[in-house]
């Protein structure tokens, strides 16, 4: 049985579409991804998967029930990272982890030596007694994080989970949740670092404008939607666009930006090469593998989204 | 498409309880406690000491110039005794609404704090539960102290002026009830603003500081349909033991308001929580 089953799944606030109509299903012991630019319609989903946001219509399996109408039962195997870190100012960090074990109607004799086991995990061992204001934004995140682990999850939501934290941290967090991923956990992330895509999911959906716009592993997405090797070539701000008609001839597909042309190749150096013998002489070159990036560009497009 | 939507529905009682539900109220009281635990006292005792600066200088001050005047039954009284169980009645309703209106609105929208705990096992009626008996701790812990003042003034002549504690928190319980519902369909900080809007001119023309005959018939009925006057009324008769057949009446409405207030909170919940 799927852990979840998502059919149709519509939010609308007014007249915007925040998710229309998506279908997508996580297996258990999956790591998922959603992906999306600003205002795709990750965190709605997120929000119906966890029955704290009520869906327009569609239907919605969380281990088998529906998180509506059994919103305490479905949140009691789920743990939840929210975008932005909503800690209880009015504790200490480590009541901070005591009394959500308590919403979970845990007795503290398994939340005191749960919740020491987690600032570990956390390495906030030495803040404990610290008020949540006065911890920094990563120590932050990383309590939100080990506060979700308090309920034993099968299922853990991560909205962003890396979003404002430096390299170092994220990378324990990755170590962290891969060897979560091992013990069997369902991940399901959003993101929109596509490294961090790239690191953590087995399979991810790209949302735009709240509809899934593409489906499969990273590695197969590149291949479908971009070419082995990228190739990017600067000639200087005003040549760039003049040169594409003469590009063309070297690659899959290309595109040019105001600051330089990509060339889409199988063999970026032989492109390079051949580029050359036209009598081309690129400012600056540059040859190197298709990433998660580029699908995601070439999907969701490059202009701001607001 | 759409006609073929389904969507699974636990019926009746049940299922609704088993979609807003753990039934672990407890630790969102638990919650509660442990912060008013670490809390700065001073900032608890503060709201304890507005009624009691009202009493001191309407009722003495105001009541130098006044003298005595005609209190419950038709025995005159002094003007401090005839608005000292006023005050509390807006006490108790001022507590309560803060607690239900701002409170949530705040913790709901700024401090995120119920998006962290719909994350648990907990529903929304968990939380409303939650937070509406802290309101009432608190509501009991501040009738209880000025009862004590009004006590200690003298100002109460008859032992059913304990009871005064207890009807306090019927009144907060009806204001906290109301106010959570109220605050449902409220989305900025300038419609809060009506919230106080509706409280200074009822806290003013209740009977609170002068007796309701004061005004017009017409508008005699209007406040004498407000939940303050019902409030005011109460708890004057209890200072003094006295009673009639509109004790009764005004008892009636307080537990019609807070079961309606509990029944319209409820049909809330969801759009307050779950938006």
């Amino acid at each position: 049985m799927p852990v979840i089953e998502a059919h149709a799944l519509t939010k609308t606030y007014g007249e915007l579409n925040a998710v229309d109509g998506i279908d997508f299903e996580v297996a258990p012991g999956e790591s998922f991804g959603l992906l999306g630019p600003n205002g795709a319609g990750k965190s709605t989903a997120m929000r119906m998967i966890g029955g704290t946001s009520l869906r327009t219509s569609g239907t919605l399996l969380v281990n088998g029930l529906d998180p509506e109408t059994h919103g305490p039962e479905v949140r009691a195997s789920l743990g939840v990272v929210p975008q932005t870190d909503n800690l209880d100012p009015e504790l200490k960090a480590r009541d901070n982890l005591l009394m959500y074990g308590r919403y979970f109607g845990l007795p503290y004799s398994y939340l005191r030596p749960k919740a020491d086991e987690l600032l570990e995990f956390a390495q906030l061992t030495d803040k404990a007694a610290e008020k949540v204001d006065n911890l920094s934004g990563g120590m932050k995140r990383r309590l939100t994080i080990a506060r979700s682990l308090i309920n034993d999850p099968s299922v853990l939501l991560l909205d962003e989970p890396t979003t404002g934290l430096d390299p170092q941290a994220r990378h324990i967090l990755w170590d962290r949740l891969f060897r979560l991923k091992e013990t069997g956990v369902t991940l399901i992330v959003t993101t929109h670092f596509m490294d961090e895509a790239e690191q953590l999911c087995d399979r991810l959906v790209v949302m735009d404008h709240g509809r899934i716009v593409a489906e499969g592993s990273p590695a197969s997405l590149i291949r479908q939607y971009s070419t082995r090797e990228v190739l990017e070539l600067r000639f200087g701000s005003e040549r760039n666009a003049a040169l594409v008609d003469r590009l063309r001839g070297f690659a899959t597909r290309i595109e040019a930006l105001p600051d330089r042309v990509l060339l889409y190749a199988e063999d970026g150096e032989e492109s390079l090469a051949a580029v050359r013998r036209d009598g081309l002489e690129p400012v600056t070159s540059l040859v190197r593998r298709s990433s998660l990036e580029d699908v995601f560009l070439r999907l969701t497009g490059r202009s701001l989204v607001e | 498409m759409s006609a073929t939507t389904v969507r699974p529905v636990g019926g009746g009682v049940r299922g609704w309880f088993a979609a807003n539900s753990s039934g672990n109220v407890r630790a969102v009281v638990e919650r509660g406690f442990r912060v008013v635990g670490s809390q700065n006292w001073a900032i608890i005792v503060s709201g304890f000491f507005e009624p009691v600066l009202y009493l001191l200088s309407m009722g003495y001050g105001v009541g130098a110039l006044v003298g005595d005047v005609t209190g419950p039954g038709g025995h005159p009284i002094t003007y401090a005794a005839f608005i000292a169980p006023a005050l509390l009645a807006t006490s108790a309703m001022n507590g309560a609404l803060y607690d239900s209106t701002w409170n949530v609105f705040f913790k709901l929208r700024f401090a995120k704090l119920y998006q962290g705990m719909l994350a648990t096992s907990l529903g929304p009626l968990d939380v409303a539960a939650g937070e509406i008996f802290m309101a009432l701790f608190r509501g009991l812990l501040y009738a209880i102290g000025f009862t004590a003042v009004i006590a200690a003034l003298g100002l109460a002549t008859s032992w059913w002026a304990l009871a005064m504690i207890p009807v306090a928190l019927l009144i907060a319980l009806g204001f906290a009830s109301l106010g959570m519902a109220v605050t449902s369909y409220f989305t900025t900080f300038q419609q809060m603003d009506w919230i106080n809007i509706v409280l200074l001119p009822m806290f003013l023309f209740s009977a609170t500081l002068f007796p309701i005959s004061a005004f017009p018939e017409a508008v005699q009925w209007f406040i004498m349909a407000l939940p303050l006057w019902h409030g005011v009324e109460l708890m004057r008769q209890l200072s003094v033991g006295h009673f009639e057949a509109s004790t009764a009446v005004h008892l009636t409405y307080f537990v019609a308001l807070s079961v309606l207030g509990i029944a319209f909170t409820t049909r809330r919940l969801r759009s307050l929580f779950l938006r």
